[in-house]
Formats: structure tokens, C-alpha cells, sequence
């Protein structure tokens, strides 16, 4: 019994510590700088436009960077466009229905390509985005800027860390139930995603 | 009456010109808000940033076509019975 007490007790503080090491960041911010972007080729212009309801967490390890786990959601509701009847269409019930599908999420399920130079990782983000109630496995490329004690530059108080993450990554309407094969000729089945969202970790 | 209709159809066709080429000659549709780009200095994120601003685009200069067309061909119809009848 005492043989394996040591031992065991030894991996529980190990795996207590590398736990530990990994950063809480929260990607709810009020000033709305957080923002994903898009994109659609459409005949006359193409229509693009962006959204700023960003929330979410992100657990990140900055000695462990593939070790990131998490999910940033996007309030549909958010999406915006500058044409007034074209965003009444991409908010209804035939395009986005955000009253129905209020969430756009991107959960994280593993960090694969992990290189990392400084403070900055780039690597393939594989997990499940979701879009209209449709989740799908999704990889895609991100860059993560880790800012030590920047919190505070930001303004306020609060002593802590920073975590950028950018991606920009193309996916298709139809997959995710948006007007499959339809009005193709008038707006492009392909979306072009922008991300670019900065979480916050206090220190305790 | 036609004289009018017709400086009405040339009226309309003009102010639309002006007015869109005067709003910034936008080729793409009409938009109640513009986007702009601030970048936070911190994290160097660039964030669209809208701003209400009316912008007519093409689809209101096609109306204003429309009308002036409907105003002249008004008057070209009204030229046309007045000299049959007399």
C-alpha cells in the first residue's frame, strides 16, 4: 500500500499542476471589439457584414498551447448588414432564423499542427460548429496571441492576461440548412468567415 | 399640361443623378449604414464599427429612371391625343 501511496500522489499533484497552469479567458466583451465577420459573393455586390455579440470560454495553457480547449458563441442576433430589407431577410425564419437558432458556437475538440513562436501559436483548430442548429465537424486555421499582463492596458483595474484568437475559414450555407440549392445565381453558397476575438483572464 | 410633364420626367431623372452621384455614386444597393474599421491598440484587432448613414444605391436610381421615363412618355401620350384631335 505504501509502495503505490508515493507514487500515486506524485501523478495526482502532476496532473494537479499542469491543470493549474491553463488560464481561464472569457471572450464576453462589453466594448464590443470581439467580432466575427463574413462574406457572400452576390451578382450586384458582394454582401458582407459582421457581428459583435460574442461570448464564450477558452481554457489555454500558454506552455501547452495544443492543449486549448473551449467555445466561442456568436448571438445571431448580432449579425449585421447595411442594407435594411437584406438584413430582415438574413435574420428570418428562411435564412438565419435567429429567433429559433439565437446561437452561433464553435466548441473546441482538439488542436492539431501546434507551432508556436513567441507569444504566438498558429495551428488546425479541429470541432464542432454550429450554425442554424446544424453542428458540424469543422477544422479550422487559427492564430492565438498570448498577452501577458495586458489586461490592465486595456483599461480598468484588473491585473491579468490576454488571448487573441484570428481565423479565417469558408463554409457552405447548405450544409447547415440555408436555403440548400436555392437562389444560388442571386447569393453565393459559400461563406467566408472572419474571427477575431480577444478573452480576458484576471489574476485572482 | 405635357410641357409640364415632360420638365417633371427631366426633373426627377436629374435630381436622381445628382443625388446619388452627390451621396457618393454607390453601385451597390441602398444602405442605412456604413462600415468603418477601428483597431484596438492593445490586441491590434480591427473591429467594423457601423455608422447610420443613408447611402441610395443603384436600385434608387433605377426608380428615379422610372418615374422620369413614366412622366415623359406621360407627356408624349398627352402630345399625341391632343394633336389627333385637333
Amino acid at each position: 500500500m505504501k509502495k503505490l501511496l508515493i507514487p500515486t500522489l506524485a501523478l495526482v499533484l502532476a496532473a494537479a499542476s499542469a491543470s493549474a497552469a491553463s488560464l481561464a479567458f472569457d471572450f464576453k466583451d462589453p466594448k464590443g471589439v470581439n467580432n466575427a465577420t463574413f462574406k457572400l459573393d452576390a451578382p450586384l455586390e458582394a454582401i458582407s457584414g459582421s457581428a459583435n455579440g460574442i461570448s464564450g470560454k477558452v481554457m489555454f495553457d500558454p506552455a501547452k498551447p495544443a492543449s486549448l480547449t473551449g467555445k466561442i458563441v456568436i448571438a445571431a442576433k448580432s449579425l449585421h448588414v447595411g442594407n435594411p430589407v437584406m438584413l430582415g431577410h438574413l435574420h428570418s425564419d428562411g435564412w438565419l432564423d435567429v429567433s429559433k437558432h439565437p446561437e452561433i458556437a464553435f466548441e473546441v475538440v482538439s488542436v492539431k499542427n501546434a507551432k508556436t513562436e513567441g507569444a504566438v501559436t498558429t495551428a488546425d483548430v479541429a470541432g464542432k460548429f454550429t450554425l442554424k442548429g446544424v453542428t458540424k465537424d469543422l477544422t479550422i486555421p487559427a492564430k492565438i496571441t498570448y498577452l501577458k499582463d495586458k489586461l490592465k492596458a486595456r483599461g480598468g483595474q484588473q491585473d491579468g492576461d490576454l488571448l487573441v484568437i484570428r481565423s479565417s475559414f469558408t463554409i457552405k450555407r447548405a450544409d447547415f440548412g440555408i436555403k440548400p440549392g436555392e437562389a444560388e445565381d442571386k447569393v453565393s453558397n459559400e461563406i467566408e468567415i472572419g474571427l477575431s476575438v480577444a478573452g480576458a483572464s484576471p489574476k485572482a | 399640361m405635357n410641357k409640364t410633364l415632360l420638365n417633371l420626367g427631366i426633373l426627377v431623372s436629374a435630381v436622381g443623378i445628382v443625388w446619388w452621384f452627390a451621396a457618393g455614386a454607390n453601385t451597390g444597393w441602398t444602405k442605412t449604414s456604413v462600415q468603418r474599421l477601428e483597431r484596438d491598440p492593445v490586441t491590434e484587432i480591427e473591429t467594423p464599427v457601423w455608422d447610420k448613414r443613408f447611402v441610395p444605391g443603384i436600385e434608387l436610381l433605377a426608380v428615379a429612371g422610372a418615374v422620369s421615363i413614366a412622366f415623359i412618355a406621360a407627356a408624349r401620350l398627352l402630345r399625341r391625343k391632343t394633336a389627333s384631335k385637333t
